[in-house]
This record gives structure tokens, C-alpha cells and sequence, in this order.
């Protein structure tokens, strides 16, 4: 494992996902995706699903990507970066290449948890050395905010509006990272941009561990068109996620569990929905609700870990 | 084949199924990746690819995908970085691959995949027809229809060629038919290694993802660039025309075998023509001599490349009778004429002004059983073509 990142100022200088892309204001995958080029440095292929960071990074005959980057539909980041890791393994083998390549995967919570989810168990079950971004903004933001597996309850979306019979999302979110880990592979881990530093290493020991296998990066990704919220709180949200337990940061290195931001006393959860339009219609007893599957989800890592490392609610 | 004394020595040749064959032409052009799924009845070529590797005598890497839609998903990425890549599929499979058909070929990747034809659920049937292919015709692949396990060999080893070429980039289609070809060993010559490679030497293609010249693969198209971008599709669709042609010669200069674009058989002289593709054009060319014995002068027009169409050669030969039979193995329901490779030729008769029958014919639909008798019904159904027309398409063969 090379050295972990211990302040901002460590991060490599260099640009490789540059201006000029259309991604939306104060939206938060544009500052992960900087990070994580820079990050993965010149020697990396991207591999990103059809998606709001691929149509807005990529309007042709511009980029904003400097390393190779590869699109090819919605549902197959998965399939077409085990494509691209074989195909270097096979030619470097062969004596074409000589260098070591690696490859990162991105995809959106759509693209990912739904649409993507057979390629990605298939690449992960099969040990590609591909470490797999996903952003996760909670709906399929690309085609105006409809409801995907990740949507958390009571959140309202296109398709799952809130009205007189319906009140938003009824399921809770689907838990993906349970799932990936299920496949046995060497790293996991949940992130956010509000979180740099813990961002970078986690990215850092994701694209490290590529050499045993595949890897999987799962961000929060505030939206600020689909939740509704003002361009300039992206981050702060991404914070309140955070300390609210809401959005639980930690990683799963080799089987091992271990929340990499404890948080002592949590806010209560009403902090994080109220800024956000998606959740306006809730009433008290429904955030109520909310709060309680938030408990309990603190509950459950609290007991994985084997102690108190998210607190109650202050 | 006459000696044109390149060919070294008089090769022995192997008892071989069409789909080991493809394994076989797999391994003597050095694949570096295989991306495949089981389906009936395509498996036996990636099993015998496996054998290959397991053995060591082909260095490749085979991706286990989870699906059709992933296998070619993977190739597109392999391809993309460099490598030569081979999948092989067939009916449902193909189907499952289609949206990512459009993409391959759009994104200019030079995979060459075998299709052994089988026809397409609902009732599920594993059995041959060309429904699949003829679903896939439209997706900007160039698409051969071979007639023997041989000529399948050959055919991969001019796919890879074709496709990999700078001023062509198009993934390639051999097909033939599931079972009756898939499964039924014929004598196959195979070459050494060296000299396939000689012939279509590997060269991954200069817009490859290199992180020392870094492109982006795949980004979105508005309308004002969508169309050129689809427009370079057509042009390297008629360019592939001429090469594929010439690409054979070179293959028949340099191994003794060569197959055209498309093959006429007993056209001099013929007042109709049947035309048929794979088992049926072989089945044919054993009817046609004793049919003329009994005066029906029937040719057979068999088809090899089907996309891209050979238009001119197609317009000439048609030019010379006075009616065509067109089988077709699957059905484009509710369509003016009901065989779809049928229409074709009418839209070809119709735009050059050609005075000539046209007879539509669907058979053989599921792989419902034709034997010599049904094709010498069918002879004689295009020599009385010549003086009556059949207006709609007939279904020979089906109870009603």
C-alpha cells in the first residue's frame, strides 16, 4: 500500500478532468471526478456507463477527460472495462504493451444498482482488476429524476411523486455495498465529497488493492437539480449526510469493517432533509419515520463494528 | 483447386464441424481476446476455443461473461484497447447483443463474430432458421452467409482482415447454419499459424485507448454532428464492398481457395435463377444438373456477402433471366413482400428498371424439413415463374 494522503496539499497538482463541461452548477461529481483523475494519474483508462457526468463530459468534439475514456451504453461499464482489463492483461503478456495500465469504472446509481447490475456482479465475480466508481445522486437524474433502486424512502421523484395515495418512495434504498462486498472482493468502501481527504485514500486504496482484484468506491453524490436544493449547498449536504448517519462513511478492506469517519453525537435527520425539495411534502410523523430507519441502519453498522462508533441523535 | 504454385504442399485436411472450424481459424490468427456466452447451437465453438487455450496452443484471454449483452460489451472494450477479439453467438443471443450491434459498429471496433443461425423465440425453437441474422441486418455489420465448414475457416481468417483494416473499421458477421452446419463434420484444410498471420497481420488500430495519446470513445452527438458521423458508416460500408472482393483474391492468390463475393452456379444460359445462402445453396447445386438433364435451365445466385449488397454484380446477373426465386429462412411479417431478402431484390429490380419475375418464397422456417424433392418443387416453381407471376409470398411447406 503506497502512502496515504494526509492533507489537501498532497494532492497531485496535475488536471486531467478539465473545464469547460456542461455538468450542472454546484453539482458534486464534477470535484470527485477531478479528484479522482488526478488521483489515477496518466496512466488510466475510464470506462463511464451513459449517465449526467458522460453527456456532460463528453459533447462532441469535445472532452474534458486526458486520459482514454470509453462509453459505450448504460448497463455495461462493468462488461466493458473486464473487456479492457483483459485486453491489457492479454497484450502486455504478449509483449505489445509494457506498461501497467489501470482501470477505473464509473457509473451512476442507475447505471449501477439497476440497469448495470448483472455486468457489475459479473466483473466482480470474475476478479477483473477494475476499481468501480459508483455516483450516487438517488434517482435517474439524466432523464429528469426518476426513481432507481437507490432512492431513499419518502423521497420524492417524477415517478414516485408525492400526492393524495402516494407520499414519495415507499422502499428503502437498495443496499449495494452489502451486495458487493457479498462477491468477496478485496476493498469497498462509501464516500463523500464533503470528506476529501478520506475521499482520495479511499480512491488511493481502491486503485492499490486493482492488483488482487476488482474494487468498489460507492460516493454520495448531492444533486442539486434532483433534490432540489440551491446550487451552492452541494457540499454542505454531503456533510449533513454525514452527521446526521444518513450516509455511514467506511470501508470493508479484505473483509475487514471499519467506519473511517465516527461521528460522536449525530444531528437529527430533519437537518438533512429540510434544505432539500425532494423531501418537502414530509410530515412529521413521517420524518419521524425517516429518523427510525436511520436509527436502526446506525444500529446495524454499530453492531458490525462491535461498538458505539456512530452516536444518538444530540 | 488448381496449384498456382504458392501452395507449398498438398495439405491434409481435418474432420471438422463448421463451429470447430471457426475454433480452429480462432487460434491460427493469434486471438488475443474471446468474449463469449453459451447458446445453443454456437457452444461448441467456445468450447473448443477453451480447449485451445486450456492446451496452450492459443494465448488468449477468454472472458466468462454473464451474458450476450456483456460479451459484446467486453469485446467493444477489448477491441478498443487493442486487441483481437472473436464472440460468437446465435438467435436469442443475438438478439440479446442487439442494442450493442448499433454500438460496436458505430464506435468503428473491428470484432469479428460467428453467428450459427437458429431461428427466434416465441414458441422457443433451437433449431435453424435465418430469423436472427436477418433481425441484425440494418446494425451496420458487414454480414457474410457461409455454405460449408471450409469456407467458414477461410471466411474468419477475410473477417479479420476486412475489419481491421484502416479504411474499413466495421465489425464483421460470418453466419451458417445452426446444426445442419454447426454440427455436421466436413474436411476442412487448416494453415500454419505463420502464414495467416502473414496474410492478416495484426495491427491494433492507431485510435486505441492509449494513455500516451489519450482519445475519448464513445462521447454524445448532437444533431449537428450525429448524421457525418453515421454518413462515415455508409462510406466504409461501400469501400468494404471493393475490399472484401479483393480481399479474397489475395486469399485465393495466397492459399489456393477463393470464393468471390457471391458464387453463380450453372447461370450460363439459365433462364431463372434460385437464390439461396448456406445448407440450401449446397443443397441446390447437388439438384440443379440433374433438373437441367430434365430441361429447367436454374441457376443458383449464392449469397456470401450480404452486407454490404453487391448491387452491380446482383444488377448484371439478374439482367440475364427472365425470373428470380428468392428463399427466404425468415418472415418480415406484414411487410409488402413477406421474405425480407425477397424485398431486397424487388427494391433492386424496381430501381434498375429490370424486367423480370420476382417469386417470394418463405421455407424452412424452425428448420421445418426440406429435402431434395422440396427443392426440386422449388425449381420448378421458378421455371414456371418465368411466364406467371406470383404476386404474394409463398410459404412452402406449411400445414394451413
Amino acid at each position: 500500500m503506497s502512502k496515504l494522503y494526509k492533507s489537501l496539499f498532497e494532492f497531485p497538482r496535475e488536471e486531467r478532468f478539465v473545464s469547460g463541461h456542461r455538468l450542472c452548477a454546484g453539482c458534486t461529481i464534477g470535484p470527485v471526478m477531478r479528484l479522482l483523475t488526478k488521483i489515477a494519474g496518466k496512466d488510466t483508462i475510464f470506462v463511464n456507463a451513459t449517465g449526467c457526468l458522460e453527456v456532460s463530459s463528453t459533447p462532441y468534439p469535445y472532452t474534458s477527460w486526458r486520459n482514454p475514456w470509453i462509453h459505450v451504453a448504460f448497463e455495461n461499464a462493468g462488461a466493458v472495462a473486464s473487456g479492457v482489463e483483459a485486453a491489457l492483461k492479454i497484450l502486455k503478456k504478449k509483449g505489445v504493451l509494457e506498461k501497467d495500465i489501470k482501470v477505473i469504472a464509473i457509473g451512476g446509481d442507475g447505471g449501477t444498482v439497476d440497469i448495470g447490475f448483472q455486468a457489475l456482479s459479473g466483473m466482480l465475480e470474475r476478479g477483473h482488476k477494475v476499481m468501480y466508481v459508483l455516483y450516487d445522486n438517488e434517482a435517474y437524474m439524466n432523464t429528469g429524476i426518476q426513481r432507481s433502486g437507490a432512492t431513499p424512502y419518502g423521497a420524492w421523484t417524477t415517478t414516485t411523486p408525492a400526492g393524495k395515495v402516494w407520499r414519495g418512495e415507499w422502499r428503502p434504498k437498495k443496499d449495494i455495498d452489502s451486495i458487493v462486498a457479498a462477491h468477496r472482493v478485496p476493498y469497498v468502501a462509501t464516500a463523500s465529497p464533503a470528506y476529501p481527504i478520506d475521499l482520495a485514500n479511499k480512491f488511493k486504496k481502491g486503485l492499490d488493492y486493482t492488483e488482487e482484484g476488482p474494487t468498489f468506491v460507492h460516493i454520495l453524490i448531492p444533486c442539486t437539480t434532483g433534490w432540489r436544493f440551491d446550487s451552492s449547498l452541494g457540499i454542505k449536504l454531503a456533510r449533513l449526510a454525514v452527521e446526521t448517519g444518513m450516509w455511514i462513511l467506511y470501508e470493508i478492506d479484505h473483509g475487514e469493517f471499519r467506519v473511517t469517519y465516527p461521528v460522536k453525537r449525530r444531528k437529527p435527520i430533519k437537518e438533512y432533509l429540510k434544505p432539500q425539495g425532494r423531501f418537502r411534502h414530509l410530515t412529521e410523523e413521517e420524518i419521524e419515520k425517516i429518523q427510525k430507519l436511520v436509527d436502526k441502519e446506525v444500529e446495524r453498522i454499530n453492531r458490525i463494528v462491535g461498538k458505539e462508533v456512530i452516536g444518538p441523535v444530540a | 483447386m488448381a496449384s498456382l504454385g504458392i501452395v507449398k504442399e498438398v495439405k491434409r485436411p481435418k474432420p471438422l464441424s463448421t463451429n470447430s472450424a471457426i475454433a480452429y481459424a480462432t487460434k491460427d490468427l493469434d486471438v488475443d481476446v474471446v468474449s463469449a456466452y453459451p447458446i445453443t447451437p454456437q457452444t461448441t465453438v467456445v468450447e473448443k476455443i477453451a480447449d485451445f487455450i486450456a492446451n496452450g496452443e492459443l494465448d488468449a484471454e477468454m472472458i466468462h461473461v454473464e451474458s450476450e449483452h456483456s460479451a459484446l460489451s467486453a469485446a467493444i472494450g477489448a477491441a478498443a484497447t487493442g486487441a483481437r477479439t472473436f464472440t460468437a453467438t446465435a438467435s436469442q443471443g443475438l438478439a440479446l447483443m442487439h442494442e450493442i450491434l448499433h454500438i460496436a459498429s458505430g464506435m468503428r471496433t473491428p470484432i469479428v463474430m460467428s453467428v450459427a443461425m437458429r431461428a427466434l423465440s416465441a414458441p422457443i425453437s433451437i433449431w435453424n432458421d435465418h430469423s436472427d441474422v436477418m433481425n441484425a441486418r440494418d446494425s451496420s455489420w458487414i454480414i457474410y452467409f457461409v455454405s460449408s465448414a471450409q469456407e467458414a475457416y477461410d471466411t474468419i481468417i477475410q473477417a479479420f482482415k476486412l475489419a481491421e483494416d484502416s479504411e474499413i473499421l466495421l465489425p464483421v458477421m460470418v453466419s451458417y447454419d445452426g446444426y445442419v452446419m454447426s454440427h455436421t463434420i466436413e474436411p476442412v484444410i487448416t494453415e500454419e499459424r505463420d502464414d495467416v498471420l502473414k496474410f492478416a497481420p495484426k495491427r491494433p488500430f492507431s485510435y486505441r485507448l492509449d494513455p500516451d495519446k489519450p482519445v475519448t470513445m464513445g462521447p454524445i452527438a448532437d444533431p449537428n454532428w450525429f448524421y457525418e458521423i453515421k454518413y462515415q458508416q455508409v462510406i466504409a460500408m461501400e469501400k468494404a464492398l471493393v475490399k472484401a472482393r479483393e480481399i479474397d483474391e489475395e486469399f485465393k492468390k495466397t492459399f489456393g481457395r477463393g470464393y468471390g463475393i457471391y458464387e453463380c452456379f450453372m447461370c450460363d444460359d439459365a433462364e431463372a435463377l434460385i437464390v439461396a445462402k448456406t445448407s440450401y445453396a449446397t443443397t441446390l447445386k447437388t439438384i440443379l444438373p440433374r433438373m437441367w438433364e430434365k430441361g429447367y435451365k436454374v441457376g443458383l445466385l449464392r449469397l456470401r456477402l450480404y452486407r454490404p449488397f453487391p448491387v452491380e454484380d446482383f444488377k448484371n446477373i439478374l439482367d440475364k433471366v427472365n425470373a428470380i426465386l428468392v428463399i427466404d429462412r425468415a418472415i418480415s411479417y406484414g411487410a409488402p413482400l413477406q421474405g425480407p431478402l425477397a424485398m431486397e431484390f424487388s427494391s433492386l429490380i424496381s430501381r434498375e428498371d429490370l424486367n423480370l419475375n420476382l417469386t417470394s418464397v418463405v421455407a424452412g422456417i424452425g428448420q421445418r424439413r426440406m429435402i431434395d424433392s422440396d427443392f426440386e418443387n422449388l425449381v420448378k416453381l421458378a421455371w414456371e415463374s418465368r411466364t406467371k407471376k406470383f404476386d404474394k409470398t409463398i410459404f412452402y411447406g406449411v400445414r394451413t
